[in-house]
C-alpha cells in the first residue's frame, strides 16, 4: 500500500508527529490567544518566557533536586508569578496607548530575557532527561511511538480543554470576558479588573512555561529555543484568528499536522508551509478561521 | 595614457599602508579576531576563542622586538556583511596585520574576500566547508587551519564503511554548509565502495527532527549521516535515541560533532557515535598540559577552534618573528616553510593551496561507565595521517595555484 509512493506505516507515522508538534504549538498559541483576546497586549515574550519554563525545570532539578512531575506544576506557576510582576510592573501603565507599546515592549523583554540566560549558560544547551516513567516505546505496528511523545498529546488536550472550560464555561471566565467587553461595567458590579488583568497575564505565560517544561526533555534547552517557535505560534494564532481561543487550539493541531506532511513531501518547504497557509487565510478570511469579522 | 594615470592613482589610494619594504608596520602587530560571540556557534568559538589567543600572544611575551601586539575582536553574529564590514573597517582604520576567526563558512568565505583584496592575512577557523582552500581560496593570503569538510567526511565516512556500515542515508542542514559535507561524505562512501540510500534536507535551524529521522528509519539505510552542527546536531541525536533508532540496528554517524555538543547532550544519548575530530584535550601529554591551563582561564576544556584559534596565531607570531615583518604575504609564505607542531598540531604544514594539513583523529563517544567524569568524552579510535584525512592537492580547484 502506498500513498504517493510514500509506504502508509511511513505517512501514519509522519500524522502523529505532526498532531505531536501541534501539541506544542496549540498550547502555546493557547496562551498567547488569551492574552491577546481578553487583554489586547501582543506578548511578543511568549516565546522566552516558553524558554524560561524550560531553564526553571532544568534549574529545579539541577540546584534542589526537584524532579519532572513536580516541575511540570512548580515551572509554570514561578514563570506565571513573574509574569504578573511584569503586568503590574511594566505593561499596565501602557494599557492606555497604542497595541505597539506593548508589543516592543515585550519584544524588548524577551530580548533581555534570552540575552541574560545566554550570558549564564551559553548556547550549547543544557540536559533534561526524560522521567524514567515516561521513558520506553509504544509499538503501534506502523512505528514506535515514545511514551514520552504520547504523554505530550495528551497533557496538551487536558490543558488546552480545561483552559477552554475555564473561560467558556466558569463564571470566572465569564466575568473575564464581560470584563474585554465593558470593563467599566464589570467594575461598577464590584469586580477587581485590574487585579483579573494581572492574573490572566499570569495564566497566559504560566501555559507559556508548561509547554516549555513539556519541551525540556526532547529539544535542547536552550536560551534561543524561544525565539525558534514563536514566529510560527505567532502565524497559528493568526489563522485561527486573533484572540479565538477555541481556533488557537484547533488550528495549533492543524498546522502540526500540515507541517508534518510538508517534511515528507518538501522537506526544505517545511519551515514555511506555516506562512503560506497564513497568507492564504488572509486573502479568503482575514479575520482568521475562527475569528469574528471586525 | 590618462587611464593609466588614474588606474595608477587609484592603486595607490587603495593598496593599504602596510609594511612594503619590511619591518612591522606602525609599530604594532594587530589581530583582529572575528567571531561568533553570541549565536548557535559562541560555545564552540566566542570568549573561548579569545582567551585561546591571548595565551598564543603570551607565550610569545606580548610583543616581538619590543613591537606590541594588540588583540581586537568583534561579534560577526553569523552574517556575512556584518563579518566583511567589520574586515574593511579593520583593515583601512585599525590597521590590522591579520584576522582570525570566521566560525559559519558563509562569514568565513566573505572574510577570506576582504582580507585578500586588503592585502592582510587571514586565517580561518571554525568555518568547515572545503571551498575555503577550493573554489573560494586566497593561496596569498589566506590559510584554512582547524578542519574542513573533506577531513570530517573523509575521517568518518571511511571508518564506518570499512566496518561493514555500507549504506547511507543523510540528514542534511540545508544551507551552504550542509550541503558541502553531504557532497563530501556522500563521494567518501561511494569511493569506499558503499551505497547513498536518500537524503533529506532539513530547514536550518530545526527543533523537531522526528519526521525526518523516521523517514530514514524507513530507508533502511544501516547508518543515518548527520550532515549538520550545534543545536541541530544534538536534537537530531537526542530524538534518535528517543525513537530508538540506535537500538533498531541503524548506526549514526554525526558528520561534525564538537565537544561541547556532547557535554550537551550526555553521554547516556551521545554515546557509541563516531566523530572525526583535529583536537582532543586528552589525545596526548602536551595537548593536556595545554588544555589545563586553558581551563583555568576558560572554565572548560578547549573544543578543537578554541585549540586551533591558540595554534594559528602563535605560529602566526613565530612567521613574523622570523620574518622580521608583518607583511602579509611574507608571513603566508614563511608559515608555509614551517613545521605545525604544537599543542594543536600534529605533522602540521600549510600547503600551497592554504589549507593547513595535519593529523585528524578518529574517536568514538564512550559510554556512561568509561567515562570519569565530565570531559572525559572520546576514545581515540585511531589517527589519521593528515594526507589520508585531507584531500590531495591534485584534488583541488583552487584555480590561483593551477595557473603558477
Amino acid at each position: 500500500m502506498a500513498l504517493l509512493d510514500i509506504p502508509l506505516p511511513v505517512f501514519m507515522g509522519q500524522l502523529l508527529i505532526g498532531l505531536i508538534n501541534g501539541a506544542f504549538y496549540a498550547v502555546l498559541s493557547l496562551g498567547l490567544a488569551l492574552i491577546f483576546g481578553l487583554l489586547n497586549i501582543v506578548n511578543f515574550a511568549h516565546g522566552a518566557l516558553y524558554m524560561v519554563g524550560a531553564f526553571v525545570a532544568f534549574l529545579l532539578l539541577d540546584i534542589m533536586g526537584i524532579g519532572y512531575w513536580p516541575s511540570l506544576l512548580l515551572a509554570p506557576v514561578i514563570v506565571g508569578l513573574f509574569g504578573m510582576v511584569i503586568e503590574r510592573l511594566l505593561l499596565r501603565p501602557l494599557a492606555d496607548l497604542d497595541h505597539l507599546y506593548g508589543l516592543l515592549l515585550t519584544f524588548g523583554l524577551a530580548l533581555l530575557l534570552e540575552g541574560a540566560f545566554r550570558h549564564f549558560y551559553g548556547v550549547s544547551g543544557e540536559r533534561y532527561a526524560i522521567p524514567d516513567s515516561l521513558q520506553g516505546v509504544f509499538n503501534l505496528g506502523f512505528m514506535f511511538l515514545p511514551v514520552y511523545r504520547a504523554w505530550v498529546i495528551v497533557a496538551s488536550l487536558i490543558v488546552c480543554i480545561a483552559t477552554w472550560l475555564l473561560i467558556e464555561k466558569t463564571r470566572l471566565g465569564a466575568t473575564m470576558r464581560a470584563a474585554v467587553e465593558n470593563a467599566d461595567l464589570v467594575r461598577a458590579f464590584g469586580v477587581n479588573v485590574p487585579l483579573l488583568v494581572t492574573v490572566t497575564y499570569g495564566f497566559g505565560v504560566a501555559l507559556a512555561a508548561f509547554a516549555g517544561v513539556l519541551a525540556a526533555p526532547i529539544y535542547s534547552v536552550n536560551p534561543l529555543m524561544g525565539s525558534n517557535i514563536i514566529i510560527v505560534v505567532f502565524a497559528i494564532v493568526v489563522i485561527g484568528g486573533l484572540g479565538s481561543i477555541k481556533g488557537a487550539v484547533i488550528s495549533g493541531f492543524l498546522l502540526g499536522l500540515c507541517e508534518g506532511l510538508t517534511r515528507v513531501f518538501w522537506p526544505e518547504a517545511s519551515n514555511i508551509v506555516i506562512f503560506v497557509v497564513m497568507a492564504v487565510v488572509l486573502v479568503v478570511r482575514p479575520a482568521g478561521l475562527f475569528g469574528k469579522a471586525a | 595614457m590618462k587611464t593609466m594615470l588614474l588606474a595608477g592613482a587609484a592603486t595607490a589610494l587603495v593598496t593599504p599602508a602596510l609594511a612594503q619594504d619590511g619591518g612591522i608596520s606602525d609599530d604594532t602587530i594587530k589581530i583582529g579576531m572575528n567571531l561568533d560571540m553570541s549565536g548557535p556557534y559562541s560555545a564552540i568559538d566566542g570568549e573561548g576563542s579569545v582567551v585561546a589567543a591571548q595565551m598564543a600572544i603570551d607565550e610569545m611575551g606580548g610583543e616581538i622586538d619590543g613591537k606590541k601586539i594588540e588583540l581586537l575582536t568583534a561579534d560577526h553574529q553569523n552574517k556575512a556583511d556584518i563579518g566583511s564590514n567589520i574586515a574593511r573597517q579593520w583593515a583601512d582604520q585599525d590597521k590590522v596585520d591579520l584576522v582570525v576567526g570566521g566560525a559559519n563558512s558563509g562569514v568565513g568565505i566573505a572574510l577570506q574576500e576582504v582580507t585578500s583584496e586588503k592585502g592582510i592575512a587571514y586565517i580561518n577557523n571554525g568555518g568547515a566547508s572545503a571551498a575555503l582552500t577550493n573554489e573560494n581560496c586566497a593561496p596569498e593570503t589566506g590559510i584554512h587551519w582547524t578542519y574542513d569538510t573533506d577531513a570530517l567526511a573523509n575521517g568518518t565516512a571511511v571508518a564506518m564503511v570499512k566496518e561493514g556500515n555500507d549504506s547511507w542515508y543523510f540528514i542534511t542542514a540545508d544551507y551552504a554548509f550542509g550541503h558541502k559535507l553531504e557532497e563530501n561524505a556522500m563521494d567518501a562512501v561511494k569511493a569506499n565502495g558503499g551505497t547513498v540510500i536518500g537524503n533529506v534536507r532539513a530547514p536550518f535551524p530545526t527543533q523537531d527532527f522526528s519526521s525526518f529521522l523516521l523517514q530514514a528509519q524507513g530507508s533502511g539505510a544501516k547508518v543515518i549521516g548527520l550532515a549538520n552542527a550545534g543545536t541541530d546536531t544534538q536534537n537530531s541525536v537526542k530524538q534518535a535515541q528517543e525513537f530508538g533508532i540506535v537500538q533498531g540496528g541503524q548506526a549514526l554517524a554525526s558528520l561534525l560533532l564538537f565537544i561541547t555538543d556532547v557535554d550537551a547532550l550526555g553521554l547516556d544519548a551521545a554515546q557509541g557515535l563516531t566523530l572525526t575530530t583535529g583536537f582532543y584535550w586528552d589525545q596526548d601529554e602536551k595537548a593536556r598540559e595545554w588544555s589545563a591551563k586553558f581551563e583555568e582561564k576558560h572554565g572548560g576544556k578547549p573544543s578543537m577552534v578554541h585549540a586551533g584559534m591558540y595554534s594559528s596565531v602563535l605560529n602566526y607570531l613565530k612567521a613574523v618573528k622570523e620574518t622580521g615583518t608583518d607583511d602579509a604575504k611574507t608571513v603566508v609564505a614563511k608559515l608555509k616553510e614551517m613545521p605545525i607542531e604544537d599543542a594543536f598540531a600534529r605533522n602540521g604544514r600549510v600547503r600551497e593551496d592554504g589549507l593547513m594539513v595535519h593529523d585528524m583523529f578518529l574517536a568514538q563517544v564512550k559510554k556512561p561507565e568509561e567515562s570519569e567524569g565530565k570531559w572525559d568524552y572520546y576514545n581515540i579510535v585511531s589517527t589519521i595521517p593528515g594526507d589520508d584525512a585531507f584531500r590531495s592537492l591534485e584534488d583541488g580547484t583552487c584555480e590561483a595555484i593551477k595557473n603558477n
